[in-house]
């Protein structure tokens, strides 16, 4: 559960894409507060910004206005490379699609965040454990194409917490999994949050996945605009 | 762990590593497969020079290197000079006549010859017996497919083969000096006079005297042929068409690691949007592609002097007399320095379109 402390900070975030010559608003002046060790759950239809807000608070792309800090770090004034900095070790994502280097092992697809994180290649004791709760231990060694969607999944899962982040991004995580590997994934996520106080923020479509949060945030057209 | 990504990425896709080692490896062949070239003609002229047993050869004043070819301009007056000079034990004439380049025939006096060299070691047949007969060495004679009592056609005219020697001494195609001094209407005259001494040691002594008494005839010591036969080479451009082959080599290395190296970085849009989101800097895309360009200019290297060992059998098999080809082996590293230049710069304009990808965009690539 949360601990207080608000570890993002989100206030009157605007961001707005330039597509060819027009202007196109993705987020509207959005208002957020995450406690650390809490899991939130974002949902909301296609367009509302949700994906936006997550690649803000991940330092994937800059705010266009509005402040934003993540762990102490106020992202609207940090550089391209201070926010390369951020995803080394603040930030873990895990996206719909894997997104696991095809030509490398399970084993090689997490080491390889440790060594862009600048640490050992073999992780700690502590990730061991979690490698034993994700249930991959034994399926290290294969590439992508040899697992299934949901043994990807939690290889995504392992990479985006090997370095022990402070923020865990979620963006769809089982948007292409069937219903077994649905509720796993949603379990471990639970349980990272639940064991070992991780902080989550799951984007979602489906109401069920939503209720594993400990709050659901609701955006519609690049606001806020329920939380619960 | 840049290196194992860079090798799976090399072994993901094995045609295009294949056909990239290979379009990088032709321009070291072509490299390799020249100064192998040039080596194995210089060694070959010099031994077959140094067969003669000679210890001193004077050219005509027109010559411009020890062994290059053009009229016979000396008198054959100065075989019977020279013979009576100190420490000279015996002199032979030879008259040069190119054929098809590199080839020149030979006219020698066999017993001239005889008793410089020692003799020729006939693998059939034997000396001339008629004016138009020829002696080839089994190289010549392999690359013309030729026997003994064959006709063969040399310098617009049939001539008869006599003998097939060993080779190694002289050209490859020798026949009666008188004859082919009538041929180049140079009845009398020489192209080179051979002198061998007493002993060995003389040379210098006896070079140094026939330098007092020749001034405007151009003197060479067997030992400092080589020297000799390599400015010779250069005196014919050839170190500057290996440097534009080298240039060529560079520009192909360059271009062909550009492409090669943009397609792959369209083709994995995607996996680097995923370093990215893993905190991947510019400088870590960058090194990854740079790194990947050099081993395939390593394998590029790799390829090419495999295929200079194809192309020496393939060239020694087809043209055993005209051409030579050894392995330089010190050039290897020059090759792979010009290979892995080429491939440096064809690694900057993908490595830094790689680096300045958007993270988000490269992550929605499909």
């Amino acid at each position: 559960m949360s601990d207080g402390r608000a570890i993002i900070e989100v206030q009157q975030l605007e961001k707005i894409y330039r597509v060819g010559k027009v202007d196109v608003p993705a987020l509207r002046g959005v208002e957020l507060s995450v406690q650390a060790g809490e899991f939130l759950s974002i949902v909301g239809p296609s367009g509302s910004g949700k994906s936006t807000l997550f690649h803000i608070i991940g330092g994937l792309t800059p705010p266009t206005s509005g402040r934003v800090r993540v762990d102490g770090n106020d992202l609207a004034a940090m550089s391209d490379a201070d926010r390369t900095r951020l995803r080394r070790r603040t930030v873990g994502f895990v996206f719909q699609k894997f997104n696991l280097l095809p030509n490398l092992t399970a084993r090689d697809n997490i080491a390889v965040a440790r060594h862009i994180a600048g640490l050992d290649r073999k992780p700690t004791p502590q990730f061991e454990e979690i490698l034993q709760l994700l249930g991959i231990a034994s399926r290290l060694d294969h590439k992508p194409n040899a697992l299934s969607g949901g043994e990807q999944q939690r290889i995504a899962i392992a990479r985006a917490i090997v370095n022990h982040p402070a923020i865990l991004l979620a963006d769809e995580p089982t948007g292409n999994l069937d219903t077994e590997n649905s509720k796993a994934v949603l379990e471990i996520l639970r349980d990272l949050n639940e064991r070992m106080g991780q902080t989550v923020l799951m984007i979602t479509h489906n109401p069920e996945a939503a209720a594993y949060g400990h709050h659901t945030v609701h955006m519609r057209d690049g606001r806020i605009i329920e939380k619960s | 762990m840049i290196a194992k990504i860079v090798l799976e990425n090399l072994k993901h896709k094995p045609m295009r590593s294949l056909l990239s080692f290979l379009l990088i490896g032709v321009p070291v062949t072509l490299i390799l497969t020249l100064v192998g070239l040039s080596h194995g003609m210089l060694a070959d002229s010099e031994r077959r020079t140094r067969g003669t047993g000679a210890d001193i050869l004077v050219r005509g004043s027109n010559a411009r290197t020890a062994l290059s070819t053009g009229p016979a301009t000396l008198s054959e007056k100065f075989l019977d000079f020279l013979a009576h000079q100190p420490h000279v034990q015996s002199v032979m004439g030879v008259i040069t006549h190119s054929i098809e380049l590199p080839l020149v025939v030979n006219g020698v006096d066999l017993d001239q010859f005889n008793r410089m060299s020692g003799g020729l070691q006939y693998l059939s047949g034997g000396g001339f017996q008629g004016p138009y007969d020829v002696i080839l060495d089994r190289y010549y004679a392999d690359q013309k497919k030729k026997h003994v009592g064959d006709p063969i056609e040399l310098m617009n005219r049939p001539w008869h083969v006599c003998g097939i020697v060993d080779g190694g001494k002289l050209a490859h195609v020798l026949v009666p000096l008188k004859t082919l001094q009538m041929l180049d209407s140079a009845t009398g005259k020489l192209s080179v006079i051979y002198l061998k001494l007493d002993n060995p040691a003389n040379t210098e002594m006896v070079k140094a005297a026939l330098d007092q008494q020749l001034p405007d005839y151009p003197i060479w010591s067997i030992a400092d042929l080589t020297s000799q036969l390599q400015e010779g080479l250069n005196n014919q451009g050839l170190n500057d068409f290996i440097a534009v082959v080298m240039g060529i080599g560079v520009v192909i290395g360059f271009a062909v690691v550009c492409l090669s190296m943009y397609m792959a970085v369209l083709q994995r849009t995607r996996e680097i949007g995923i370093l990215k989101s893993l905190g991947g800097s510019k400088l870590f895309i960058a090194q990854i592609i740079w790194l990947e360009a050099l081993l395939l200019g390593v394998g590029g290297t790799v390829f090419g002097i495999l295929m200079s060992y194809a192309a020496r059998w393939a060239i020694v098999t087809l043209k055993p007399a005209s051409f030579q080809v050894e392995i330089v082996y010190y050039w290897w590293p020059i090759a792979a320095a010009i290979t892995l230049i080429g491939a440096s710069l064809g690694a900057l304009y993908p490595g830094l379109s790689a680096a300045r990808h958007d993270p988000i965009e490269a992550l929605a690539y499909e």
